[in-house]
């Protein structure tokens, strides 16, 4: 498989704290890769990386061969990243079809157009009964379905899902669940920020386990599982042995 | 495509419509030219108020400055007409462009500050130009300059006893500011306003560029202000520094749209229907007696409905979208 995305040794600090620190891995085009570790693991500042929200110190971050580190969330953006907020930012004085329009408008210069897109992704995530809605009246696991919306409008290749899951009722996460496996049928690869393993493992196809800011290991989630390293850095030393 | 936003989009067109012809109508059986003056103030400000709220309503960048691009129209309008013998009817044209020049020159540096920080340096932006102006006598200084009346013409702007012309010179301006207003919302410009407006982060997550957006916001506002400075200075005959550049206009340049729902299309016009004949009336009336019993109204009213529908008296009627879903009308 061709990889879609290929973070290069990307270290970032902010202060004296090493968020990232030589972090590499490819994710391949159509898959669904987990992002997972104890907090402080510099998921979010590498998942920033990724959507340009973050310039990493030193390494670089390309998209099918481009380089985008650096460039700035509005290029990255163009170039096919959506990404969805682990607080979720919904444009509140807008109602819910007009939020997904906002990233209608990244791929349609004209409004007609980007209000059908808006609307067919609407449909698609499932919100299009509450599209003259006020975005802030929504519930809170239809907001986390109006950031996958929103992102889905600016037609990304690649999503970046934060935490999405985290939070949420277990069946309004297996809704999500449903959500993420349809956006993926469509041909879009996902990257999944979590920091429940019971949530990502069985949903994706690899997972990048970070651990103080480091690269702990890759692999499938039966490997991950097994990984005495992983087990000790989520449980601690005394059942790394069990 | 026929749902909710193209419905109320259209329905906002046919009511702009019709008060525009009630607007044509009103001052012709109104003889006494006191009452004309008052409505004249009172929409030149509705239009003035609408060009604020495209850059602070609709951008969310609050500018407590905008003094500052009206007195520049109005001088560079006045100072062609009566340095150059340019008609003011194209001198206001090159008014507006100055004054959406100049809002780009101040946005450069000030949009790199957010929220509070952005109109504490418009604030002080403003006195610095008021300062200038204060001082400088090519534009006649504290003086100010004397526009020479030169006989009835619509190509001047200068009308003798009649009211009436000046009614539909600003009631143009406010319908164009208006107009603008309309076409934005409903556009992508609009959408990316607000969005910055509303998340900056979650703007450009979404390829909105942050930056452009507020100074094209910041060039339209200061565009129309600079053109209602050009026709206030036509309208009074006379342009100093303290009538058309001090900060108590910045202020009432912003109160109305702040009053009235910032952000919206009718906020601004409503917001001026009220506070401007208001303000007038309490001056022309308490004015002279103990000094300031007419501000300690108009400050009063403020009070009230900030106190009451924080949200601007526009969601009194349920217009403002935001007071579909809230039962109180007050934002969540």
């Amino acid at each position: 498989m061709a990889a879609l995305l290929r973070v290069d040794c990307v270290s970032k600090s902010f202060g004296g704290v090493a968020a990232n620190v030589d972090v590499s891995f490819e994710v391949a085009a159509g898959e669904i890769l987990g992002l997972i570790g104890p907090n402080g693991a510099g998921k979010t500042s590498l998942f920033n990386a990724i959507a340009g929200e973050v310039t990493p110190d030193r390494g670089e971050i390309r998209l099918v061969g481009e380089r985008i580190s650096g460039l700035g969330p509005v290029t990255c953006a163009e170039r096919g990243i959506g990404r969805t907020f682990q607080v979720v930012r919904s444009f509140d004085s807008m109602t819910v079809l007009e939020n997904v329009m906002v990233g209608a408008y990244a791929r349609h210069r004209r409004t007609a157009p980007a209000m059908k897109a808006a609307m067919e992704t609407l449909d698609f995530c499932g919100l299009a009964s509450r599209a003259d809605r006020p975005a802030y009246n929504l519930s809170p696991p239809e907001k986390r379905r109006l950031e996958v919306a929103r992102a889905l409008a600016t037609k990304p290749r690649l999503l970046l899902l934060d935490e999405m899951l985290t939070g949420l009722t277990p069946t309004e996460a297996q809704s999500g669940v449903q959500l993420i496996r349809d956006v993926q049928a469509q041909g879009v690869t996902i990257i999944m920020v979590e920091h429940v393993m019971e949530i990502v493992l069985p949903l994706v196809s690899r997972a990048v386990v970070l651990n103080l800011g480091r690269v702990l290991t890759i692999g499938s989630p039966e490997e991950i599982v097994r990984n005495p390293d992983v087990i000790r850095a989520y449980l601690g030393d005394r059942y790394a042995a069990a | 495509m026929d749902n909710r936003i193209t419905r109320r989009r259209r329905r906002e067109l046919v009511v702009g419509a019709v008060l525009l012809v009630a607007l044509i109508l009103l001052p012709l059986p109104i003889g006494d030219v006191y009452t004309r003056n008052l409505i004249i103030i009172s929409i030149l400000f509705a239009g003035l108020a609408q060009a604020w709220n495209i850059l602070g309503g609709y951008c969310g960048q609050i500018s407590l400055g905008h003094s500052l691009y009206f007195g520049i129209g109005g001088y560079v309008s006045t100072l062609l007409f009566v340095q150059a013998g340019v008609p003011p009817l194209i001198g206001m044209f090159a008014g507006g462009l100055v004054g959406g020049l100049v809002a780009l020159l101040v946005g450069w540096p000030c949009f790199r500050l957010s929220g509070h920080y952005y109109a504490i340096a418009t604030v002080v932006v403003a006195e610095i130009g008021y300062l200038l102006f204060l001082n400088w006598d090519f534009v006649g200084g504290a003086m100010g300059v004397y526009i020479p009346f030169k006989g009835d013409s619509w190509l001047a702007l200068q009308f003798r006893t009649q009211k009436l012309p000046y009614h539909y010179v600003v009631l143009a301006f406010a319908a164009a500011t208006w107009l603008a207003a309309w076409c934005i919302e409903g556009s992508r410009w609009g959408f990316s306003w607000r969005a910055v407006k509303d998340d900056v982060v979650a703007a450009r997550s979404l390829g909105v560029r942050v930056f452009p957006s507020k100074m094209a916001a910041a060039a339209i506002s200061g565009f129309f202000t600079g053109m209602g400075g050009a026709i206030y200075a036509q309208y009074v005959g006379y342009i100093d520094p303290d009538s058309t550049m001090s900060g108590q206009l910045a202020i009432l340049i912003a109160l109305p749209a702040v009053l009235g729902g910032v952000g919206t299309l009718w906020g601004p016009f409503l917001g001026a229907a009220v506070l401007t004949p208001l303000s007038e009336l309490s001056r022309s009336y308490l004015g002279g007696s103990g000094r300031g019993v007419d501000l300690m109204i108009y400050g009063l009213v403020i009070v009230v409905v900030a106190l009451a529908r924080p949200a601007g008296l526009l969601s009194l009627f349920g217009l403002r979208r935001r007071a579909k879903g809230a039962p109180d009308g007050s934002p969540a």
